[in-house]
């Protein structure tokens, strides 16, 4: 069953088209990648679908709402769909656990032991529970993205959406973010990543997306399309990224 | 120096009338910069402008000639009586808070905008990410700014004696001239500000540090 169906979007930025045609459908429990070079609009295409951007014309359903109809309660409609920052983007004044506490306390009116508990086992899970009552600026990148995630993830969302979630870590603080998320992917959550980990898009994904000049050039298992990308511009991408 | 010290009591109420006159001014001038600097920040238009007009006037315009228009020029008309001291606090308020209103404002926009976009994708609001995540941010960070602004509104309150409020500097005036014992007066008017303005200062310095930005 589909969970986020997007027709025909088109993104402007003035006179520059960043997204030309997309169409696109995810379905439930599935984990898709978006990769593709600096400007393809990967990153573009993904924050349409909580509309952090305002998309020119075209559909995006997720949840079964319209996300792009303006009369209906956007907010309501973010709480479902998670997402994670490529600068973590953690609240600097609060700690660790308020970070995770906050929003379901004032949106979802929980109780503050409710939103501990929650929010200790969602530490725990990515590994980070000794943290709760730290400052986010006492923690390392990797230690601040996995809070990111625990922080979306107590929303209780149906769909998780990953911008580029390790492109500003440390080389060895990688694989910890990667791990929070193949868990997570294990577990059933429906994940959009777009990512430049092409192992992990590789190994984890069940489908990968490539985007270039604001189409999407080709989609499908990522076995197919690394081993054999069928458009010539997917090709010479993977081999530049695979060889590095 | 007797005729200093002796006044030394006569000084002091006049210490609290500017102190009284102080922080009230400053608390109404916070809360006028804070509407102000949200005015300015939303994208109703005729807001942003009624909050421009009003900056460019208080900025244009010398503190003496506001206390003038305000205590003289409003109380001209005959269904206005402001006394005193509550002309002056609207005054040093309103002008307070006009330089106020852009430290916030300069103070909200130095948030970066992953704060905001954090934050409406939980699913909050943009009035709660405001209140929950940018404030309480932008306030820390413009502390400093705002203790200078303190420190000058502090300043300023000495200009209210020429309406005749009893204010620190008025009653340094009287006993000045009472006595004819200038030099010691000032000098011990001036130390009492200076005193105060310090202690101010430390104050600040002790918030800065507990609500430090991490």
């Amino acid at each position: 069953m589909s969970i986020v169906q997007v027709s025909n979007l088109k993104k402007n930025y003035g006179k520059v088209e960043v997204l030309k045609d997309i169409s696109v459908q995810i379905n439930e429990q599935e984990v898709v990648c978006v990769i593709g070079p600096s400007g393809s609009g990967k990153s573009t295409f993904l924050r349409c679908l909580n509309r952090l951007e305002e998309i020119t014309s075209g559909t995006i359903l997720v949840n079964g709402h319209e996300m792009t109809d303006s009369n209906s309660d956007i907010n309501k409609f973010r709480q479902e769909v998670g997402m994670v920052f490529q600068q973590f983007n953690l609240f600097p004044h609060k700690t660790v656990l308020q970070n995770v506490t906050l929003a379901p306390i004032k949106l979802k009116g929980k109780s503050k032991s409710e939103a501990e508990a929650l929010a200790m086992s969602l530490l725990k899970k990515v590994g980070l529970e000794e943290k709760a009552n730290s400052y986010p600026s006492q923690l390392s990148g990797g230690q601040q993205q996995r809070v990111a995630i625990a922080r979306a993830l107590a929303m209780e969302p149906k769909i998780m959406l990953f911008d580029e979630p390790t492109s500003a870590l440390d080389p060895e603080m990688v694989g910890d973010v990667l791990n929070v998320m193949k868990e997570l992917a294990n577990e059933g959550m429906t994940m959009v990543i777009v990512t430049h980990e092409m192992g992990f898009a590789r190994d984890v994904c069940d489908r990968v997306i490539f985007m270039d000049g604001g189409y999407i050039v080709e989609q499908g298992d990522p076995s197919d399309v690394f081993t054999n990308p069928k458009h010539e511009r997917t090709r010479s991408f993977l081999s530049k990224v695979l060889q590095s | 120096m007797d005729a200093a010290l002796n006044a030394l009591p006569y000084l002091m109420q006049g210490l609290g009338t500017t102190l009284y006159i102080f922080v009230v001014a400053i608390i109404l001038g916070f809360i006028i910069g804070l509407i102000v600097a949200l005015m300015r920040l939303t994208n109703i238009k005729p807001l942003q402008w009624i909050a421009k007009i009003y900056v460019n006037i208080i900025r244009g315009t010398p503190l003496l000639v506001q206390i003038f228009f305000i205590y003289f020029g409003l109380n001209s008309f005959s269904f206005i009586s402001l006394d005193r001291e509550v002309a002056g606090i609207i005054t040093i308020a309103i002008n307070a808070g006009a330089y106020l209103s852009e430290n916030i404002r300069a103070g909200i926009q130095s948030i970066d905008k992953g704060q905001t976009e954090a934050s409406r994708s939980l699913g909050f609001s943009g009035g709660q990410t405001m209140r929950f995540i940018i404030l309480p941010q932008a306030l820390r960070r413009m502390l400093p700014t705002f203790t200078n602004q303190a420190i000058i509104t502090l300043k300023d309150t000495s200009l209210l004696s020429v309406i005749g409020i009893a204010d620190l500097t008025q009653r340094g005036e009287v006993q000045a001239s009472a006595t004819f014992e200038a030099f010691p007066m000032w000098t011990t008017v001036g130390i009492i500000y200076f005193v105060v303005i310090y202690i101010l200062t430390l104050l600040s310095n002790f918030l800065e540090r507990r609500f430090k930005l991490r």
